[in-house]
């Protein structure tokens, strides 16, 4: 058995008196999804900004490979493969796809003070890796992002990173804003990742999504795990419920009817 | 083939601008005829565009960064007064000074972007306070020394040539600076990583920083190039016209946010080009100085002003959806 991609190990992080995770210990392997499951609140962005680099933890220790690692930026996360893409896709609409891809590692060509943005270059390999990917309906360069569909910059934004070499891939509610044909676009961009072999991350509060894509589940509620299963081990109902808050969804739903009755 | 590239065209940024300039300068060749466009009339408005563009142009970054700089209204009498205060008033060489002028743009600007980025006050405010305070320091310490607030400078030939002369007798020399700066702003800005860098910033600065774009020191630097090129021009203008006064340069505050708007930068960032810029001063010039070639009261030139600032908001952010929506024709 190799040692994990990314392994988090007893990790706190607290923000002066208020603790927001609590021993949080997750192991991600190659060519899996790992699909991080919680209600809102529940400390799943500090876990993500911990895990690239934004927020140290207060406690505990993140390894890499099973070497232990600080991130002080989220640069240097980033030098080290961990990539991250946000539910808006991270990017900028009134910038072309070409250049947007290159963002911060502009492709350029001449040389000393005179070396120019290689827009050929750029737009090229941009719209190779996303094709790669499968989203054929992107053949120019020059177009602006904010002329995609939101699933079309989810798997660009994707593309951008697998191409700049990301190893763990994490993915902030990549489907939330989606309808469900664009969600299932991006599903099978997930796929298509974890075949490349890479780690994925998979935030969601989207049970149904979680399941078409997840090998390992971990459900957080509070700031610490609740859960952590693989595939298979519960019913759509139980991780519902466990998301709830420990309550079961009938319990909820009494409730519900409770006031609607007073 | 040819369709096409028309239509590439309209979606550029500058498009807007350039329809602007033309119909303008149209306007005042029906109007106020041809004299409008012989050699002094065209030093007439080139003049007022160059001063503002040197200004405008930075200014117009740092709006495609999604910031705002208004603490050149008084940079520009404070890179005056500085030259003057101390190679007219005093006896230090001209090149000290300009050192000096360009330190203290160096100095301002960093205060500036140094307070933008590490508070969450929003540019306009922190480049109000030192719009206010910059102006009081240069009236404060010109009466203290001098105990005026106009001062007279007497240049060496070499710099009068080189920085506030009258070229044939009408063109002011600054004209061959704004051209030479726009040069240098249209290759960084457009065919270089960094300009990219800016675009960016505009359009997300978290993930721009998150891509590793030094975010904090480009936005120092745009506020330092804004405040530099503004004591510029204030000093230019003191070797030119022999004398410096502490309160020039209010006006160029809205001059330039017009000039940049005008040119196509959308005012919420990331979007905007250096040539739209340059079309949009040289737009905002010919309007303001148009005027005296036509039969018009001069008092209608704000009208025009105000309603082109209007309509190109507008165009602006129809430019913007058509570059947005466009999606190439399937095959």
């Amino acid at each position: 058995m190799t040692s994990p991609v990314l392994e988090l190990r007893s990790v706190d992080k607290s923000f002066g008196p208020i603790d927001v995770l609590h021993d949080i210990s997750l192991k991600m392997n190659e060519g899996e999804v790992l699909c991080l499951l919680g209600d809102n609140g529940a400390g799943k962005s500090t876990l993500i900004k911990t895990l690239c680099g934004v927020h140290k933890p207060t406690r505990g220790s993140i390894l890499m490979d099973g070497a232990e690692v600080t991130f002080s930026t989220p640069r240097e996360a980033q030098d080290k493969g961990i990539a991250t893409v946000h539910q808006f896709g991270g990017t900028f609409p009134l910038m072309s796809i070409g250049r947007s891809f290159f963002v911060g590692v502009e492709p350029t060509k001449g040389w000393g003070p005179f070396k120019i943005y290689d827009r050929k270059k750029a737009n090229k390999i941009a719209v190779e890796a996303v094709q790669n990917f499968g989203i054929t309906r992107v053949d120019d360069g020059d177009r602006l992002i904010g002329g995609l569909s939101g699933g079309e910059r989810q798997s660009l934004a994707i593309a951008r990173a697998v191409h700049f070499g990301a190893r763990v891939l994490i993915l902030d509610e990549p489907t939330a804003a989606l309808g469900v044909k664009q969600a299932a676009h991006v599903l099978r961009i997930v796929n298509e990742a974890k075949r490349r072999g890479l780690a994925v991350i998979f935030i969601t509060h989207q049970v149904m999504h979680a399941m078409a894509v997840g090998d390992h589940f971990a459900v957080l509620i509070r700031g610490a795990i609740a859960a952590d299963f693989r595939k298979g081990e519960r019913t759509r109902e139980e991780i519902t419920d466990l998301m709830a808050g420990g309550e079961t969804m009938a319990d909820l739903e009494r409730q519900i009817e409770g006031y609607a009755d007073a | 083939m040819s369709r096409l590239s028309i239509g590439s065209l309209f979606r550029r940024p500058e498009a807007g601008a350039f329809l602007g300039m033309v119909a303008v300068i149209a306007f005042f060749l029906i109007f106020g005829g041809i004299n409008f466009l012989k050699p002094s009339g065209i030093a007439s408005w080139l003049n007022v565009a160059a001063n503002i563009g040197i200004i405008a142009i930075p200014v117009g970054l740092l709006m495609i960064a999604g910031e705002l700089d208004i603490s050149i209204g008084s940079m520009i009498p404070a890179g005056s007064m500085i030259v003057a205060i101390m190679s007219g008033h005093y006896d230090f060489p001209i090149w000290m000074s300009i050192i000096v002028v360009l330190g203290f743009g160096v100095v301002v600007g960093f205060i500036n972007g140094f307070l933008v980025v590490h508070t969450a006050v929003p540019s306009l405010i922190v480049t109000l306070g030192t719009l206010f305070a910059v102006a009081g320091l240069v009236l404060g310490l010109s009466v203290l020394i001098t105990g005026t607030t106009s001062v007279s400078i007497k240049a060496p030939d070499f710099y009068k040539a080189v920085f506030g002369q009258f070229i044939g007798g009408t063109y002011q020399v600054i004209i061959l600076w704004w051209f030479a700066v726009t040069a240098v702003y249209v290759f960084y800005i457009h065919y270089t990583k960094y300009g990219n860098w800016i675009f960016a910033i505009g359009g997300d600065r978290e993930s721009a920083r998150n891509a590793g774009i030094p975010t904090t020191k480009l936005t120092i630097i745009l506020f330092i190039l804004s405040a530099c090129s503004a004591a510029f021009v204030g000093m230019c203008q003191a070797l030119l016209f022999n004398s410096a006064q502490v309160s020039a340069g209010m006006s160029y505050i809205f001059n330039v946010i017009i000039s940049v708007v005008v040119g196509g930068v959308v005012l919420t960032g990331g979007f905007g080009s250096v040539v739209g810029i340059v079309f949009g001063t040289i737009t905002f010039a010919v309007v303001n100085q148009g005027i005296y070639f036509t039969s018009f009261d001069r008092n209608w030139s704000s009208l025009i002003i105000g309603v082109m600032l209007l309509a190109a908001v507008l165009m602006n952010n129809t430019f913007r959806s058509m570059a947005l929506s466009y999606a190439p024709k399937k095959k």
